[in-house]
């Protein structure tokens, strides 16, 4: 069961301790139905909440403590993992985790964010937020990927690139333009996932690809919505309102074409089955990478180029 | 010397600020003298005390850098559909064309050919009277189109940036414009095509994290204000002050990321002389 319970998560963790405490007593009463019935109606509160989520709730999920994040996909979806740090330049970023592995038995170059489950933990992680050697070391990964021919695949989880005194020193601007322009043009396939936040340049930064996939319940816009509401309503407390006026959800990214498909999570969201979230994650990489590696390199970058020069509406 | 302290620093609206009116005085923000317009016009928009650069918009910086004349402009009216249909305190439409009504600009940036000392030039000069000079999909669009001229004419690219960032109101689309023009950039790299990108104040978020930091040649204004995050949150996140000078384009230039800072007086021969030395 899931430790953190969101607000409209409340009335499934309810009945779910009901069950417990049932169990508990089982072995003296004969209350096996009962239990049934009560699991049964669980299974539709949770497709009724889950089918009717807004999209600040769909933005709490993707933000959920529970959720898997990119240390959690990796064994679950890759073998032979071998982590490769630091940018050759300053330091190792603990918020971009990277190395070769295998997918289904061909060797990829997979990056991620990486976010922190305790204090402890995010601290070190910096909650996720890259400062420009995370960028720099992720370039460094993709060129050295492009180098012997293996595909790319990055995880997108970050609240934003860290916005720090350092940062800027060490060019957090210069690093995730530099990771668009060399992305565009890098010669091997490179599949993008978002699984979990996508905020703004912090998740363009290694989000440049030739498929973009967002899992079921994550976001992914150019400002988180309690920024938005803080700049346009000048107050924290419109974050509701900001994440619907920024249709910033999966189903509303495809719609503007901005990705190419949706990665369906488990009854309940990622949080509830890690295995199976990396289950279905594995299915749609394989598939993805499977249909990507049979075109030429330079025409991959072609149709790169192509992809997000469509990217956008204007009125002539 | 008084026993009444104010409270708060007289704070005056930005609106309305940004237009400078003819035949009157202005106060400069960065030494507290007062100039005369027609004389701070006739000195490249700066200071004449102290040189520092006035804001000003895009016609204005055309007319420093172009040659008299040869600015021809291209998708002048090129305009944003509003693509989510966007509303906060009000409707992202009627912000548009208010702000068109207000200062004759389409969107935040004007493109097209001109000529500096007799050379073809590929130009955009970003305008921050228009939304805070953000980018959405018409900013990007322009660039790309920009862009694509330069590679066309096999002419130089020239872009002025002067921006606040991405627009908040195309939201998604408006991240996508950052990948869009980095990756039309390619296209001129591997084609051998100088870009030269010059950063007024101010140039932060997404534009700074995309074409303007991709330059052969990056130049930047006396004391620009140049970032990814904004210096306000950058105080929230780390809790105390920012240092003198933070972000400014002197300290671009000290930690690397800046060929150059070239006073507005003497931006247009820099660049001439640049554009010469590409192509001789």
């Amino acid at each position: 069961m899931a430790k953190t319970v969101l607000d409209f998560e409340k009335p499934i963790a309810e009945l779910e301790k009901k069950i417990a405490e049932m169990r508990a007593v089982m072995q003296d009463l004969q209350i096996g139905d009962e239990i049934a019935a009560l699991e049964k109606r669980i299974e539709e509160l949770r497709r009724s909440v889950y089918a009717n989520l807004t999209r600040w709730q769909k933005v709490q999920i993707a933000r959920h403590p529970d959720r898997p994040y990119t240390l959690d996909y990796i064994p679950r979806v890759f073998t032979d993992f071998i982590e490769m740090h630091g940018d050759r330049h300053y330091a190792d970023d603990k918020a971009i985790v990277g190395g070769f592995a295998q997918l289904e038995g061909r060797t990829v170059m997979v990056i991620g964010h990486q976010k922190g489950r305790d204090t402890k933990s995010n601290l070190y992680r910096n909650f996720g937020m890259p400062n420009p050697e995370g960028y720099r070391k992720a370039l460094r990964l993709m060129e050295t990927a492009a180098k012997f021919h293996k595909p790319v695949i990055t995880l997108i989880d970050t609240p934003g690139a860290y916005p720090g005194l350092e940062a800027e020193e060490r060019g957090q601007a210069e690093a995730i333009a530099r990771n668009l322009f060399v992305m565009s043009q890098l010669p091997t396939p490179i599949i993008v996932a978002i699984i979990g936040e996508g905020a703004s340049g912090g998740a363009l930064g290694i989000g440049v690809g030739d498929r973009i996939l967002m899992m079921e319940y994550t976001w992914y816009s150019v400002i988180a919505p309690e920024s938005c509401s803080s700049i346009l309503w000048r107050s924290w407390d419109f974050k509701e309102q900001a994440a619907e006026a920024l249709r910033l959800t999966a189903p509303d990214l495809l719609e503007q074409g901005i990705i190419d498909r949706i990665i369906p999570e488990p009854p309940g969201g990622a949080h509830r089955d890690h295995d199976e979230a990396a289950r279905i994650l594995k299915s749609v990489l394989v598939e993805e990478l499977e249909a990507l590696v049979r075109i030429k390199p330079d025409q991959l970058v072609k149709q790169r180029i192509k992809k997000f020069a469509a990217m956008g509406t204007v009125e002539e | 010397m008084s026993w009444f302290k104010r409270e708060k620093k007289i704070t005056t609206p930005a609106e309305g600020k940004r237009e400078i009116p003819d035949g009157s005085w202005l106060k400069c923000e960065a030494c507290g003298e007062i100039v005369h317009v027609k004389q701070m016009q006739a000195a490249s928009y700066t200071c004449t005390h102290c040189g520092a650069s006035f804001r000003i918009g895009s016609s204005e910086y055309l007319s420093l850098l172009l040659d008299k004349g040869s600015f021809s402009e291209r998708d002048r009216k090129m305009r944003s559909t509003d693509p989510l249909r966007f509303v906060d305190t009000k409707r992202y439409a009627d912000r548009i064309k208010t702000t068109i009504e207000k200062t004759g600009l389409y969107d935040a940036v004007r493109t097209g050919m001109g000529k500096i000392d007799g050379r073809t030039v590929s130009i955009a000069v970003m305008d921050f009277a228009f939304i805070g000079g953000s980018m959405g999909s018409v900013v990007g669009e322009k660039i790309a189109r920009a862009i694509d001229r330069a590679l066309k004419h096999r002419c130089p690219l020239i872009i002025v940036s002067m921006s606040g960032g991405a627009r908040m109101m195309e939201g998604a689309y408006s991240l996508m414009q950052m990948a869009k023009t980095s990756a039309r950039l390619t296209l001129l790299h591997a084609a051998g095509i100088p870009y030269i990108s010059i950063m007024l104040d101010p140039t932060t978020g997404g534009v700074t994290a995309s074409y303007a930091m991709l330059g052969d040649i990056n130049i930047a204004e006396p004391r620009a204000l140049i970032g990814f995050a904004g210096p306000r949150v950058i105080r929230q996140t780390i809790g105390h002050d920012l240092p003198e000078g933070f972000q400014r384009a002197e300290f671009l230039l000290e930690k690397g990321f800046v060929d150059m800072v070239v006073p507005r007086r003497e931006m247009r021969k820099t660049v001439s002389q640049l554009l010469k030395l590409l192509a001789e």
